[in-house]
């Protein structure tokens, strides 16, 4: 339940992929917008991150600086993203080709924009083997598409390889778009919202396929999305993204269970089905993320926060938090300057959403 | 599809029935007697109110309207006998009536203008497609650059110029003012007869409509091309480690091509009707020539031969971008 018993990967050296102080900046003629600001995690092989955030928080624009896909002259990216060891920030075009696709890869929410409607779905599986294997035959990466269509389980695959993306309905093609990813067998994958846009059957069957892909390939995975449900099924650590910096960060179970981070006490109010109970409430977080342009003084989230009175001065508003370990032991970080959260979830938050589990939580902390 | 073809050309059918129709309908409701420029012609300006009748008589214009029409579209189909004065001429199908200003079959001259026509368009058309696309995706690749900027202003001043002045400055200072070797020297020669002469003395014109033409073309292919390079799935070529140019070209410009080559099909069909400027500009004896002065002449069977072929060709053009169309997108499904 605690850090104990998750051992932490963090602060591991052999972790596939390791972000250091990362900053993503956009150059608009309004000025300039820090989509991704200071941010620091790391995810080892077999191990899934989840990154949570409402959206504009930051998730896509960092995940995608790991595969370098921004536009590098309209892009001011700074800090260090290591991928297998090798350092990815200012590696030039053809080195970045060499990882994307091949031993980090990414899949995408929609996949009906994701995918090309121009060409069939084993043409497009195919180019992505041939690109990292120019010696493959077109009957190999044939063979090769349907091979990954199939471990997927899309029935038929032998025929459905020439189909095109239109032909197939939601779940096939977000189950094709990880045939892509996987197809090179990457040791990082990277999943952008990958059920975002289908409903709750498939994606349940999209997250087991995941899970099951993933002890397969033992690779490590990101899992972005905006459903701390979604993290909770999936996730090892999590890393909570509020206006492009890491507000809240530790292992899944821990974080879930004893968030310390308003922001976070947020996100687990505005879902339903973090319990079961049927007392729960819906709470959605009031107002809006911030401008990018003009994020507010101190803490990003403190015009949104309900617990800036229990702080002494106006130091929310004055000063940002650093990234540090609250109470309960170093590998759970976050970003506020709350001095007893764990104390202010379970009297203001837990007994609002889950009355019931207030009791169980007291007793966790005596 | 077979079906949904017929069914497009039966519509078509319709299109140039009706327009036929319209055209037909200037013999008739015109400000003057069809007759007379037929009559002026053939008397040497000596044309009585006698002489007028008569031709009126025998060219058919005191019969009902619609009786007429019938010989019209019958004559199309499996040839008639017409009344030239006081001679009878065998017309065979397709008759598209005769030229008294001309003295010849308009069907004949038809076929006998359509290489120089089609000659023009289609080294029109191909540069408009050769210099368009490349440069319009060169654009769209540094959007927001100066070349960019550059090309686009250009572009955007090339085309506030109206065609026939480009066509005519270009014509005099090339042949006359400068007298550039080859390109001073334009005028139709059949490819038959020599293939060097008919690329030379057709090189300006092509430079003209092509260089004019192609301004659109570029526009076209940036916008499509900016827009298709935000698509999610450039992204995801991106992210399978494709080369920059097979994201460019196999992804994005696979894409752009769509509306482009729409456009280009329709183009292609007013280029075909007969490019009215350029022919009259570079003197070739091409169709759209050949309707304009029949309009400047009154030789209604010629204009409307050329209004008929014109509908024809915009038809088929239509069909053949739906066509084509259904071939580039694999979603859309004709019916
Ligand atoms: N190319 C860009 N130029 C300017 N701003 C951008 C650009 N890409 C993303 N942003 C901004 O960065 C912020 C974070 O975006 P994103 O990472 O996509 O959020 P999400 O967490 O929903 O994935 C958003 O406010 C977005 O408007
Ligand atoms: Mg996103």
């Amino acid at each position: 339940m605690t850090q104990t018993s998750t051992p932490s990967t963090r602060l591991d050296t052999d972790d596939f992929l390791v972000v250091e102080n990362l900053t993503v900046e956009f150059p608009t003629p309004d000025g300039p917008v820090r989509a991704v600001n200071d941010l620091s995690y790391s995810v080892g092989l077999g191990q899934t991150l989840g990154i949570v955030g409402e959206s504009g928080s930051g998730k896509s624009v960092s995940s995608m600086a790991v595969l370098g896909l921004h536009d590098m002259q309209r892009t001011k990216i700074t800090g260090s993203i290591r991928v297998g060891g090798q350092e990815i920030i200012g590696l030039d075009e053809s080195g970045m080709r060499k990882i994307r696709g091949n031993s980090a890869a990414m899949i995408f929410q929609d996949a009906l924009a994701a995918l090309h409607p121009f060409y069939r779905v084993g043409a497009q599986l195919a180019e992505a083997y041939v690109v990292h294997h120019p010696s493959a035959s077109k009957r190999d990466a044939r063979r090769k598409a349907i091979e990954m269509l199939d471990r997927v389980g899309i029935p038929q695959p032998d025929k459905r390889v020439d189909d095109f993306p239109h032909q197939f309905s939601g779940g096939m093609r977000q189950r094709a778009m990880i045939a892509m990813g996987l197809i090179n067998d990457p040791s990082l994958l990277i999943a952008d919202e990958p059920t975002t846009a289908l409903d709750v059957t498939v994606q349940a069957q999209i997250l087991d396929l995941l899970q099951d892909l993933q002890r397969e390939f033992n690779s490590a995975v990101i899992i972005i999305t905006h459903d701390l449900g979604v993290v909770a099924e999936m996730a090892d650590e999590v890393l909570v993204m509020y206006a492009g910096r890491c507000v809240e960060y530790g292992a899944c179970k821990e974080l879930l269970t004893h968030p310390e981070m308003p922001y976070t006490w947020g996100l687990l109010s505005s879902i339903p089905d973090v319990t079961a109970d049927t007392n729960a409430r819906l709470i959605p977080i009031p107002g809006n993320p911030p401008s990018l342009l003009d994020p507010p003084s101190g803490c990003s989230f403190h015009p949104r926060c309900a617990h800036t009175d229990k702080v002494p001065g106006a130091l929310c508003a004055t000063t940002l938090p650093e990234l540090l370990p609250g109470g309960r032991g170093t590998s759970h970080l976050k970003r506020c300057h709350l001095a007893n959260p764990d104390e202010v979830f379970a009297r203001e938050v837990l007994a609002e959403i889950a009355p019931d589990m207030v009791e169980e939580t007291s007793d966790d902390r005596a | 599809m077979f079906a949904y073809i017929v069914k497009r050309l039966l519509a078509g059918l319709v299109v140039v029935v009706l327009i036929s129709m319209a055209v037909f309908a200037l013999f008739w409701f015109g400000p003057e007697s069809p007759a007379r420029p037929v009559c002026e012609s053939k008397t040497g300006g000596k044309c009585t109110e006698e002489r007028l009748a008569n031709f009126e008589e025998s060219l058919g214009y005191n019969n009902p309207i619609y009786e007429e029409y019938g010989k019209y579209v019958k004559g199309v189909f499996v040839g008639r006998e017409l009344t030239v004065g006081t001679q009878k001429i065998d017309c065979d199908a397709p008759c598209l009536g005769y030229s008294f200003k001309n003295n010849t079959l308009v069907w004949d001259d038809l076929v006998k203008r359509m290489p120089a026509t089609v000659s023009v368009a289609a080294g029109g058309a191909f540069l408009y497609l050769a210099l368009g696309i490349p440069i319009g995706v060169a654009a769209a690749r540094r959007r927001g650059s100066l070349t960019d900027k550059v090309l686009v202003s250009t572009f955007l001043v090339v085309s506030s110029v109206p065609y026939y002045l480009f066509a005519l400055l270009a014509w005099i200072y090339c042949t006359l003012v400068f007298e550039i070797p080859v390109l001073g020297s334009s005028g139709y020669t059949p490819f038959t007869d020599n293939p060097w002469k008919w690329a030379t003395g057709l090189l300006l014109p092509w430079l003209c409509l092509g260089l004019f033409g192609c301004t659109q073309y570029t526009r076209y292919t940036r916008g499509a091309m900016v827009e298709a390079l935000s698509e999610d799935y450039i992204r995801t070529a991106k992210a399978k480690g494709l080369p920059a140019s097979t994201v460019v070209y196999r992804h994005g410009l696979r894409s752009a091509l769509v509306p482009v080559v729409t456009v280009f099909g329709i183009d292609l069909g007013v280029l075909l009707a007969g490019t009215i400027f350029t022919e009259k500009i570079f003197e070739i004896q091409g169709i759209g020539l050949w309707g304009l002065n029949a309009v400047g002449a009154k030789d209604l069977q010629v204009v409307a031969a050329t209004a008929l072929f014109g509908a024809v060709v915009m038809v088929v053009s239509n069909l053949l971008v739906d066509l084509v169309y259904s071939v580039l997108d694999p979603r859309v499904r004709l019916s």
